[in-house]
């Protein structure tokens, strides 16, 4: 892989912040809202990618840091009325606490192991859930009150179901997590990450500590997958185990797949692809997941590495 | 009907693009008449759109059929019969794919894409929660055939209403007089653990204990679990009935697994169909329920005193007298609910005539009409039987069926009244602005 002149790279991921932005203005209203969502779960996306693209961990239970993220802060709205910072910063909080602990169990592990052992704490995350169904609205889920889902900055309220705040709100969080992964990915320890993905017994011999690595890296992407499923309960107003289920441990996975893993803005472009890919086909046939399938096929033929890691491997060796 | 794209087709419903014009004319010279002026108001070639969340896909696919052919039959009828104030009905489907994420998103759509004029569906109560909010929020009217009891619990929003079925909390306390007069005074529940075996759970105790009986066991079982014999010696032997709601596909072992344990001398049995919408009741491994008695909405074998409007239904939606599609006997309808659907769409029709609904700039008055309904009588519009409408709550009251499993099939052998499943309203809703 050639490497990206710094300026290069922050050109690129500004652009397509810029571009997001500008899409605001000219989108029609069911795309616009649509955008809005799909940037809020790319953020999962690139959350999941920080581990699985560039430490090489396969997890699938990463629906369980969405769904601390989506609780987290969810209940703190529904039952202790906090404000929506609080909240945000509460599912923060959560997803983080929660990828701590599981990370220091499950890196005792590697491999396949390390798949069975994320999903089966992922299901007991799930069942934990339905369990405190009094409080959690086990598999119905809970509504977050409308009224409580605005954001006062100084002076001035913004309602989150206003579209545009939506918009933007989403825009916002997606931003930062993409500039912050950038940023990451470009550093001494994002370099530390690859290598532990690559090799990680030369990297232990080379001195590092790759328990500490791995972990923090853990924690950084149950962070970020939490920062989504904050989001998403405060901009959208719903929490519910679904959101917990194996179904959403697997879908960040394709979606990195389908983008392109250890690509910074492949999570976006899996993302946005695989929506799309629902929201039209559906529109022709109730065998829609077929056509999915279908598509994933062909990706894998022809896009091995995903759309941006074959683009970067055939054409654009710089991109991050 | 046609899919999302498309207005209802009517190739497939036997009704010609000739005799619709028919039928419109027919309306418009009605409309000059004296007593429709405030619909000659509303007159309009565009087709009121309605968007149906479907379960097209997912654990609800069974339902999600049986929904769109009984909302075809509906709208094929209300067309026939001059639309809604003058205007066809085009019926717009989105596949929720029994998924609250999904299910926002078509609501979403539904309001910015297809800028349909109200929301219908669906049944699975995380949908419908799941997706309440983003009616809400685009102020989209979104009438729900859910029978749970989160619209009546008030904690939804304005814009969701369920007027077409009773809810879940209505239903268990409709049937507690009947269960202590007829199957015994000491009942064990066997639930599944999640939230619609918590309803079962939390509104039979109360309800049997106001008749003199109770709930002397309850047993919650796993949503994971495929194997029930090691719950079953948790049955008190004192019991006198099993109450039991387990759903899904594991209700065929466990109806087989039970019949196992007890063998030939078993205690009364009481369930709700739900655990057998769309379900054979003569499937192997059924035979034990024989002698059992069912809750149903609507029955779905063809009764003896069956009224002319249930007759009219059936033979509309497409069901035989066995509750099956007309022609293929292995296609078990979900008869217990779909009712629903048509009854949902006539209140529809009902409160966008009271509304002089015009379009979505109306849709505030359309709420409001529908909030002042308060009865529903029986006929064709609803064949299932007499209901009231609370607009508080946005939620309906009516009869329910109590069936036992005889012959290869249920019969009705009860029926309860409105009044015995009415509660104390928990909120209400006008107070929120619109």
């Amino acid at each position: 892989m050639k490497e990206a002149s710094p300026a290069k790279a922050y050109a690129l991921h500004l652009g397509v912040i810029a571009l997001l932005f500008g899409l605001s203005f000219v989108l029609p209203e069911y795309h616009h809202g649509l955008l809005a969502r799909i940037m809020v779960l790319a953020v999962f996306a690139m959350g999941y990618n920080m581990l699985f693209g560039y430490v090489g961990l396969l997890s699938l239970g990463h629906a369980m840091f969405f769904s601390a993220g989506l609780y987290g802060a969810g209940l703190a709205v529904i039952h202790l009325g906090w404000s929506v910072p609080a909240a945000f910063a509460a599912g923060l909080a959560c997803g983080t606490l929660l990828a701590l602990a599981i990370g220091m169990l499950a890196l005792r592990t590697s491999g396949v192991a390390f798949m069975i052992v994320t999903m089966m704490f992922a299901q007991v995350f799930y069942l934990i859930i339905l369990y405190f169904a009094s409080r959690t609205g086990g598999d119905q889920g809970l509504v977050v009150p409308q009224s409580a889902r605005v954001l006062v900055v100084g002076g001035t309220s913004l309602g989150l179901t206003d579209p545009t705040v939506r918009y933007m709100s989403a825009l916002a969080l997606f931003s930062i997590v993409l500039l912050v992964t950038l940023a990451i990915v470009r550093s001494r320890y994002g370099r530390v990450l690859v290598a532990i993905r690559e090799n990680e017994e030369r990297t232990k011999m080379l001195g590092y500590d790759t328990f500490s690595n791995k972990l923090a890296a853990v924690v950084v992407s149950g962070t970020v997958c939490a920062a989504s499923g904050a989001a998403y309960a405060l901009l959208f107003g719903y929490v519910g185990s679904t959101f917990a289920s194996v179904q959403y441990s697997i879908l960040p996975l394709l979606w990195v797949l389908l983008g392109g893993a250890a690509t910074t803005l492949g999570p976006l472009i899996g993302t946005l692809f695989m929506y799309y890919v629902v929201d039209v086909t559906s529109g022709y046939t109730s065998a829609y997941l077929l056509i999915v399938g279908i598509a994933l096929i062909l990706l894998v033929l022809f896009f091995p590495r995903g759309i941006l890691g074959t683009i970067r491997q055939r054409w654009l060796g710089w991109l991050p | 009907m046609t899919d999302k794209n498309g207005f209802f087709d009517l190739s497939r419903t036997g009704l010609t693009r000739r005799t619709a014009l028919k039928g419109l004319a027919a309306g418009a010279g009605l409309a000059v008449a004296p007593g429709f002026v405030r619909y000659s108001q509303a007159q309009s070639s565009a087709p009121i759109k309605i968007g149906f969340q479907s379960h097209r896909t997912g654990i609800g696919a069974a339902y999600g059929r049986w929904y769109e052919r009984t909302t075809a039959a509906a709208v094929k009828a209300i067309n026939d019969a001059g639309g809604i104030n003058g205007r066809p009905v085009e019926v717009i489907i989105e596949d929720d794919g029994t998924d609250p994420g999904r299910g926002a998103e078509v609501v979403g759509k539904f309001a910015t894409q297809h800028k349909t004029d109200i929301v219908y569906g669906t049944l699975f109560s995380h949908v419908v929660i799941g997706s309440a909010p983003a009616a809400g929020e685009a102020k989209m009217p979104y009438f729900v055939v859910s029978e749970g009891h989160h619209v009546a619990s008030t904690k939804l929003n304005r814009y969701v209403f369920q007027p077409g079925i009773t809810d879940v909390k209505s239903q268990i306390q409709a049937m507690a007089p009947w269960i202590a007069a007829n199957a015994g005074k000491k009942v064990t529940q066997i639930f599944p653990d999640f939230a619609f075996g918590y309803d079962h759970r939390d509104y039979l105790p109360p309800a049997l204990k106001a008749q003199g009986a109770e709930v002397i066991a309850q047993i919650a079982i796993p949503p994971t679990e495929s194997s029930f014999t090691k719950y079953f010696p948790q049955i008190p032997a004192e019991t006198e009935v099993i109450y039991h709601v387990m759903v899904g596909p594991a209700v065929l072992t466990f109806v087989k697994e039970l019949g196992e344990f007890y063998g030939s001398n078993r205690p009364q049995l009481f369930g709700f169909i739900d655990s057998l919408e769309a379900t054979d009741i003569n499937s192997p491994g059924l035979e034990f329920l024989d002698g059992s008695h069912f809750w149903e909405g609507s029955p779905r074998y063809a009764q003896p005193d069956d009224s002319a409007a249930q007759k009219a239904y059936r033979a509309a939606v497409g069901i035989d007298d066995n509750g099956a599609a007309v022609g293929d006997p292995k296609d078990v309808s979900t008869a217990a609910h779909m009712f629903g659907c048509w009854e949902t769409l006539y209140v529809v029709k009902k409160a966008m005539e009271d509304a002089g609904y015009k379009g979505p700039e109306d849709r505030a008055k359309l709420v409001e009409a529908t909030e002042a309904l308060t009865e529903f009588a029986e006929g064709p519009e609803h064949p299932q039987g007499p209901k009231t409408f609370n607009g508080k709550i946005h939620q309906c009251f009516g009869i329910q069926n109590i069936s036992k499993v005889e012959g290869g099939r249920l019969n009705v052998v009860h029926k309860t009244k409105i009044e015995d499943g009415l509660y104390e309203p928990e909120g209400d809703y006008t107070t929120q602005a619109l």
